[in-house]
């Protein structure tokens, strides 16, 4: 009951956060800030984040052949910050990643991660939370493929 | 007294003047001179040119920007550096072993690129180790030190390491010619019958640039300066300065500068190679060691090698010929068109420059003056292309520039003086603060040097920066050579002596520079590829720590069961894949130091605990705004204890209580 207790208050200020971003409350964090308006740069799509993902093919039913690639990255690049539970250790865990974010979100976040955290409203809110700036870990375009595959079977996908 | 003697005392006379009066003539038009937005490279803009310069004494090399003055780099190469943890964590003590044991000071004193066409291709740095004889390589993509390799038969490796145009060869002539062979427990008096003086050829390979001693010349005993192979032309030549050929074993100050002349040694190495395929060679039984370093296991190998192949000169007449120079030669430098041989006497009032065509008609008429340790003596005149009159004193080293001009630095006069290769007229000079050593120039002893800069290596700094007590830095200063004179932009502080130099443009390296080592290629024995792979093994007395980084916590984080007579080995692998995230590693009480591990890579720290408690560990660079909680705890045990080796990260207090670890 704790927990979910934790979880609910984390969403909560995930999204106090994503309200009030860019306008008053991050103005002070990053010169770049004032490009990362929700509406005041047509260009920018926050739900696809910024990154070469525009358009990510997924099936309805999980493939297992890229999901079990996914876990081999996050063993290797990941699994050090991110659990797969909901719990928070240096970053937020994966529980329900995937209902949060759009697939191209999470994998231009992966892949492009110092312009998401510069520039993405969702992304800058998580930074305030965790602190630390996730490491670029160089994934590959496949490996973000396969770590999303993967994040899906950790939310029920069968 | 004869002339030669008269000449000494005076010039001797004048030394004694500069140094007493201790600023040389023109050094306060040095300091007032300048002119900085050349040199001004904006926040946030690159330099040109990256400048390699060797730390001499420090055992370095650093790397600076050109024309910012700006430090980027010192790479550890032939002595221990705490800020690199090189020499000190396991993998990388190999690097400093020698047939010796593990020497952790050297001296460092010439840079020299690998080329191609006789151009600068990029692809390594070389350097040399002067007192325990050695040869570094350095990878230019890393900007680390991928292989030394030990110079038998040398002692002072001086000579050393300048390169053929298509990186055929560097060579290492020693500077100390000492007793070569079985018996070397000779008396230092009988120098004359016994010295020799051993000059290395090392070979380059094509495609990864191990080094190999391919032959070795055995000279008589002399004491080899510097070196400058041919290119062009010249191509399959190369030539050494020497000095000493009055072959003296003390005093030789004086001793050693009895001769109007000692020599420049031209050396057919192409001629050369053909003795040695021929079986010419005679095998020599000695130790010395090659060590290398691998990215792929973040290691190093160090072997001892048995064997070179030397070849007689004094026997295998057309390899080698001397030629007079005068008098005490430093520098010895060939021109971009490899005509033109510079040598700089020290002790000369006149810089004599040779003309390659002259040498090669000399040798075919055989114009000789005799023989010096059985090697054909060519005729001064016959060799000769002309004479730089008056140029100042203590000339030292020649580089060039596009346009067809030298410019030689004065040692004793401090300056740089600009003249013409084939006018021999003096064109300019600048004061330098003060007692420049070598010069550089982008390119400039290559076939295609950017004319743009010459930077001064001084030796002596007094009163330009701020004191800092009696030992002050020392300094280098960049000058402006694109129009007529010469004009000094800007000076820097340097590391160590700022022995040598040599530039290239950044375009060359920069985006071939690597940024983090993949975690996938980590071939590391002991890596723990992710934190499922961290784990505390022991093996009798010896605990494998397989510990992982990164920001902003190791795994694991609390470490039990060591007991006193443990080693403790930390091997810990950096997570990260993100460019310039290092993490370091350090332990209380650990004798020996600390690491910093790149991203990617595995690196290993020995500990030997020495007392019973608990001994905390941290990373040593700040990696993020959690860094100072970056920590975690070890116990020791006594000797004995039934305190069970366990390991843990994130376990909640409760759990531990639920298992007390018994005593
Ligand atoms: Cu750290």
């Amino acid at each position: 009951m704790k927990k979910m207790l934790i979880v609910f208050s984390f969403l909560g200020f995930v999204y106090a956060c994503n309200n009030e971003t860019s306008s008053d409350k991050t103005s002070g964090t990053e010169s770049t800030t004032k490009t990362t308006t929700d509406n005041g740069n047509p260009s920018y799509d926050p739900e696809r984040g910024a990154g070469k993902f525009t358009n990510v093919d997924v099936k309805p039913e999980l493939d297992k052949v890229m999901a079990e690639a996914g876990l081999k990255v996050y063993d290797v690049k990941c699994g050090s910050c991110h659990k797969l539970t909901d719990e928070k250790l240096v970053g937020p865990g994966w529980k329900g990643v995937t209902t949060r974010h759009k697939p191209e979100w999470i994998m231009n976040f992966v892949t492009n991660v110092d312009e998401m955290l510069n520039k993405d409203p969702k992304a800058m809110a998580q930074l305030e939370l965790c602190l630390v700036r996730m490491p670029n870990q160089n994934l590959t375009d496949d490996d973000a493929r396969h770590v999303y595959e993967f994040m899906r079977k950790n939310d029920g996908v069968k | 007294m004869n002339s030669s003697k008269r000449m000494l005392t005076i010039l001797l006379a004048l030394v004694a003047l500069q140094w007493m009066s201790c600023k040389p003539k023109g050094a306060s038009n040095a300091a007032a001179g300048g002119s900085a937005e050349k040199a001004y490279v904006a926040p946030g803009k690159y330099d040109e040119f990256y400048n390699f310069v060797s730390g001499g004494f420090s055992g370095q090399m650093s790397v600076y920007g050109l024309p910012s003055g700006r430090l980027f780099r010192v790479i550890p190469v032939f002595s221990v550096d705490p800020e690199k943890g090189y020499g000190y964590s396991e993998e990388s003590k190999p690097m400093l072993m020698t047939s010796n044991g593990f020497v952790p000071w050297d001296d460092l004193h010439h840079v020299s690129f690998s080329q191609t066409n006789g151009e600068i291709d990029g692809r390594w740095t070389f350097g040399n180790g002067n007192n325990t004889p050695r040869v570094a390589r350095i990878d230019n993509k890393t900007f680390r030190t991928a292989e030394i390799i030990e110079i038998p038969n040398s002692a002072g490796n001086h000579s050393s390491p300048f390169i053929t145009e298509n990186s055929e060869y560097l060579v290492a002539g020693t500077r100390f010619s000492i007793p070569v062979g079985d018996n070397q427990d000779v008396p230092i008096e009988s120098y004359k019958d016994n010295f020799k003086g051993v000059i290395s050829f090392i070979s380059i390979g094509k495609e990864h640039g191990e080094m190999d001693i391919a032959f070795q010349l055995l000279l008589p005993g002399v004491n080899f300066d510097l070196s400058r192979a041919g290119k062009g032309p010249s191509h399959g030549w190369f030539f050494f300065s020497c000095y000493n050929s009055e072959q003296a074993n003390t005093l030789l100050e004086v001793n050693a500068s009895q001769r109007d002349k000692d020599f420049i040694l031209a050396v057919n190495w192409k001629k050369a190679e053909e003795y040695l395929k021929a079986g010419k060679g005679v095998k020599k039984q000695v130790r010395y060691a090659h060590n290398t370093w691998d990215e792929k296991t973040h290691s190093a190998k160090h072997e001892i090698r048995t064997e070179v192949t030397v070849l007689d000169p004094a026997i295998l007449k057309d390899i080698c010929y001397f030629i007079p120079c005068p008098k005490s030669p430093h520098g010895c430098d060939t021109d971009p068109t490899g005509e033109y041989i510079v040598g700089s006497g020290k002790l000369a009032a006149i810089i004599p420059v040779f003309s390659f065509t002259k040498i090669q008609k000399a040798i075919a008429d055989k114009t000789y003056d005799g023989e010096y340790g059985g090697i054909p003596v060519i005729k001064y005149e016959a060799a000769l292309h002309g004479e730089v009159k008056k140029p100042g004193l203590g000339p030292l080293h020649t580089e060039f520039d596009d346009k067809g001009n030298a410019y030689t630095s004065f040692f004793v006069s401090s300056e740089i003086v600009k003249w013409n290769v084939k006018s021999l007229e003096v064109l300019d000079r600048v004061p330098t603060y003060y007692s420049i050593g070598h010069l550089s120039i982008p390119g400039g002893d290559t076939r295609k040097p950017w004319g743009k800069y010459v930077v001064a290596y001084n030796k002596i700094t007094k009163d330009r920066y701020l004191p800092t007590g009696p030992e002050l830095t020392q300094s280098a200063q960049i000058f402006d050579i694109s129009g007529d004179k010469m004009q000094l932009i800007l000076d820097f502080p340097t590391i160590g002596e700022p022995h040598y130099a040599g530039s290239m443009p950044a375009s060359l390296i920069k985006d071939k520079s690597v940024k983090i080592f993949k975690i996938d290629e980590n071939q590391h024995p002991y890596a723990a590829k992710g934190e499922k792979e961290s784990k505390v093994v022991r093996e009798g007395n010896k605990i494998h720590v397989y510990m992982t980084s990164i920001r902003s916590h190791f795994a694991p984080d609390n470490i039990e069961g060591v007991k006193l007579g443990d080693e403790v080995y930390f091997h810990v692998t950096n997570l990260e894949q993100d460019w310039d995230v290092p993490h370091g590693f350090a332990i209380k009480g650990a004798l020996n130091a600390e690491l910093l591990i790149m991203p990617g890579e595995t690196q290993t720290l020995k500990w030997v605990p020495e007392k019973v408690g608990v001994f905390p560990f941290y990373c040593t660079d700040f990696c993020s705004a959690l860094h100072q909680e970056m920590q975690g705890y070890l116990r020791v045990s006594p000797a004995g204890s039934n305190v069970p080796l366990s390991f843990s990260l994130g376990k909640k207090g409760a759990d531990a209580a639920e298992k007390p670890a018994s005593k």
